[in-house]
């Protein structure tokens, strides 16, 4: 029998709901606590915890490296391309609420939070990650079996 | 004297800590001991940050809840004042506590000679006050722990690397390995 | 001669330029990072700098003309939100930093080739843009913690740049993190004195805490900030006793980010200090007062003399110019110390100068490492022959850090010692002279290896190189502002006059 039986259903018990977690600590991240950088690192714990129980080789399928280091850039790229929308709609540099101009209660603003915030999750999901396998995948000089 | 050190006891906090991680990086020869000391130093400093921003008996600068029964507290739309205050906020009422949660927040800036902000958010009716704690430091320190987060790492990857091409991490011994190459016993 | 600059943008650009120059290349950072190969990355980087040159450009014209410009970032009207505020003293760093970041990109290319792993190269493009967004945040943000945020922006990404030199040398490693100690615990301090002033007075922007530090500047509180904002920004500066990153990050770096920081990052940093020093802290306070003398000053005249004296007896080359780099400072803080307008646009003109010269010798020295391997003195040996055009190049750059005259290096000694005399201080004026005559000596072993030394011999053969044209082209304009400067100063000398008179009238406030 598999040692790790009972980390492994536990873990995928929480792994989905650590993510949905994640999401909800961002969309709600406008009006009350919370924000895309705690999402990013939520759900990043998430992906850290896949590859702690079930290890590097299956996380790396599930998200491949390559995704992540889009993602790295493709979050400052949301976030920066936010700010380049509100210029070009007339405003200042991430001025949220040119993207809504006649709303009367800055819909803009939680748009244009929200917006950024998705890029700050994606980023900060995708670095975490990043810096995770890196470290991971370095061949050790000790042997697994030997600490 | 005692009342003294009561008083300020989140500063004398922040002072030794400060002074430990400031200890631990000059002291140590070990690489990673030398960034946990500066992950402390660095902590330190986000207390101090934290410490300023606290007044006494606000409470976290959240939007407030607004009390079951206060129907009509919403700027005019009663039916999410009842219930819990987190998820009532949603909709077009929170659009109206935001903006007062604003001019609070303006309010807060503008007047304050001392940490010690005491705003009140009395914009919309029945509302009522509410003593907050100034969020300001807080914002800042989340930003100064995404920095130092960035710091560490790249302080750990860089002793990785070390580890890799010097087979150690204690200061005396990549030393004594450089040393050597200048002299020019060992080849590059 | 950047006063009768109109502006040429249209006003969509222009009247956000200051903003742009700062997000174009942060942006394009990301976009470098995820290209398949270095030419690409090298590519967006020449893009993100070009337009930082062009909008910086822009920015100095219309500072000379309208005065200081101020941007409300995502209309938070100033004391609260971030502002960004650009006036004459952050318009001449705006320009220098994009105009060297723009020459050290292109000469970049075949540089960066030789020495970074192709799978790295797009990476190393992508930190470089990270970092000179930082450089340019920092030196136009409004906003005391913003510019700490800017501050670590820039230096994280230097560490990842010095720590990439480990191709060529592992100690490019132990000098990265050696210089991330010390940069954090600068940045740390800067940080903890961001927040005393904040505790006095209540408000991050610079201009309003300027305005409020008058009143109350004899607390306490004030002081102590003053005393870890000037500790936490020398660090980053280099200045004298706490300099002692600097040499080796200079010295193992890859040629192309030595080339780039020497020009830069240090001259920002000095920025900061001038801005808070003038600026921000008021200047007539008895506190500031003695710093003047007892720290810059006194710091400067020592660093100035005892950063020449180990120049002297360097092997390495590039330690050699890096420890020559730490005596430049020294003059830049004498400078700042002597207080005085003379002295300030002193201590800016050889800001401006200074880059123009180490730009040109890094960049000469970065050639003759890519063609010969060149690191210590005695490589440089016999070079005039095998390269004239390169050779020729650094001797102006060389002669320019002695001051000789026929260069540019002479006149920031000129109105240095003037400046120094003007306030009475001879012992300030002698110092910067034996200075010279020791910078004299060092580069009197560089150029005495260089011209008489033994010419390379290969297979019975002296061996001829040139220099890539995408390097020589970038130099040559470095070497030869070294000289067309010395004929006619006026345009650098107005920059740094203009700038010293925004530090003076507190141009922030």
């Amino acid at each position: 029998m598999n040692p790790h039986l009972v980390l492994r259903v536990v873990s995928k018990l929480l792994i989905p709901i650590i993510v949905i977690f994640g999401f909800y600590v961002h969309f709600h991240g406008d009006y009350s606590p919370g924000g895309g950088f705690q999402a990013g690192v939520i759900i990043a714990s998430a992906v850290i915890l896949y590859a702690l129980i079930f290890g590097m080789d299956a996380a790396r399928e599930a998200v491949p490296a390559w995704f992540v280091r889009a993602g790295s850039a493709v979050g400052v790229l949301i976030y920066g391309g936010t700010g380049f929308l509100t210029w070009l709609l007339g405003g200042n540099f991430l001025s949220y609420d040119m993207l809504d101009p006649d709303s009367t209660h800055h819909a803009g603003q939680h748009l244009g939070i929200l917006l950024v915030e998705l890029g700050v999750l994606t980023t900060v999901f995708s670095v975490m990650v990043v810096i995770f396998y890196t470290f991971a995948s370095r061949a050790p000089d000790i042997p697994e079996g030997e600490w | 004297m005692l009342e003294l050190l009561a008083e300020r006891f989140n500063f004398i906090i922040v002072i030794v800590l400060m002074m430990t991680g400031l200890y631990a990086v000059i002291a140590t020869g070990n690489l990673v001991k030398r960034l946990v000391g500066l992950s402390l130093f660095q902590t330190s400093v986000f207390l101090l940050y934290i410490t300023m921003g606290k007044v006494f008996g606000g409470q976290p600068p959240i939007l407030p809840e607004y009390g079951g029964g206060h129907g009509e507290g919403y700027g005019g739309d009663g039916a999410h004042g009842t219930g819990d205050a987190a998820h009532a906020a949603a909709g077009e009422a929170a659009h109206g506590a935001e903006d007062v949660l604003q001019q609070a927040a303006e309010a807060l800036t503008e007047p304050v000679a001392s940490t010690q902000a005491h705003a009140v958010l009395d914009g919309a009716d029945g509302i009522g006050h509410a003593v907050y704690s100034n969020p300001l430091p807080h914002v800042l320190i989340l930003t100064a722990i995404v920095v130092g987060v960035a710091t560490l790492a790249v302080g750990l990857a860089l002793v990785v690397r070390i580890r890799e091409s010097y087979g150690t991490i204690e200061d005396e011994a990549i030393n004594s390995a450089d040393y050597a190459i200048d002299r020019g016993e060992i080849g590059r | 001669m950047i006063d009768t600059l109109t502006s040429f943008l249209p006003p969509l650009l222009a009247d956000h330029a200051v903003v742009l120059a700062v997000v174009i290349p942060l942006t394009l950072a990301p976009v470098a990072a995820i290209m398949p190969n270095g030419r690409l990355g090298w590519l967006v980087a020449l893009l993100g700098t070009l337009a930082a040159a062009i909008l910086t450009i822009a920015i100095a014209g219309d500072v000379a003309q309208n005065g200081i410009i101020s941007y409300a970032l995502g209309d938070w009207a100033p004391p609260h939100g971030i502002e960004f505020r650009v006036d004459a003293l952050n318009a001449a760093v705006l320009v220098l930093v994009a105009v060297l970041g723009l020459l050290g990109v292109v000469y970049a290319l075949p540089s960066v080739a030789d020495e970074i792993a192709r799978d790295k190269q797009s990476l190393f493009y992508s930190a470089f843009l990270v970092c000179i967004a930082g450089l340019m945040g920092v030196a136009s943000t409004g906003d005391a913690f913003n510019m700490f945020v800017f501050l670590e922006i820039s230096s994280i990404s230097t560490y990842t740049l010095v720590g990439m030199g480990a191709g060529n040398d592992r100690r490019a490693l132990t000098a990265a993190y050696n210089y991330l100690i010390l940069g954090t615990i600068g940045a740390t301090f800067f940080v903890i004195g961001v927040g005393f002033l904040y505790m006095a007075t209540g408000t991050l922007n610079m201009a309003d805490i300027a305005d409020r530090l008058p009143a109350i500047q004899d607390s306490r509180v004030v002081q102590a900030a003053f005393a870890f904002i000037i500790v936490g920004l020398g660090l980053k500066a280099a200045m004298f006793p706490l300099h002692l990153w600097l040499p080796n990050a200079y010295a193992f770096a890859p040629n192309f980010v030595t080339v780039f920081l020497a020009s830069t990052a240090t001259k920002v940093a000095f920025y900061t200090l001038i801005r808070f020093v003038f600026d921000i802290f008021p200047s007539d306070a008895p506190f500031v007062q003695v710093s003047f003398l007892w720290v810059f000053a006194v710091l400067g005249v020592i660093g100035m003399i005892a950063g020449s004296i180990q120049a002297i007896f360097q092997n390495d080359a590039r330690r050699l110019l890096a420890f020559s780099s730490v005596a430049q400072v020294g003059y830049m803080m004498l400078g700042l110390g002597i207080g005085t307008m003379a002295g300030i646009s002193a201590g800016v003109l050889h800001l401006l100068n200074h880059a123009m010269m180490k730009g040109a010798l890094f960049m000469a020295l970065g050639i003759f490492a890519l063609r010969f391997g060149v690191r210590q003195i005695s490589d440089l040996s016999g070079l005039a022959r095998s390269m004239p055009a390169t050779s020729v190049a650094f001797t102006i750059g060389a002669l320019s850090l002695v001051g000789v005259p026929m260069t540019v290096g002479f006149w920031s000694k000129w109105y240095l010692v003037g400046a120094a005399l003007e306030a009475g201080w001879w012992w300030a004026a002698a110092a910067v002279i034996i200075s010279s005559l020791l910078a004299l000596g060092y580069v009197a072993r560089l150029l005495a290896a260089i011209w008489v030394g033994k010419v390379p011999v290969h297979r019975g053969e002296e061996v001829h190189s040139r220099a890539p044209l995408s390097m020589a082209v970038p130099l040559w304009i470095l070497a030869a502002a070294n000289i067309v400067f010395f004929f006619d100063l006026s345009p650098v000398l107005e920059m740094a006059r203009a700038a010293a008179e925004a530090a003076f009238a507190g141009g922030i406030r």
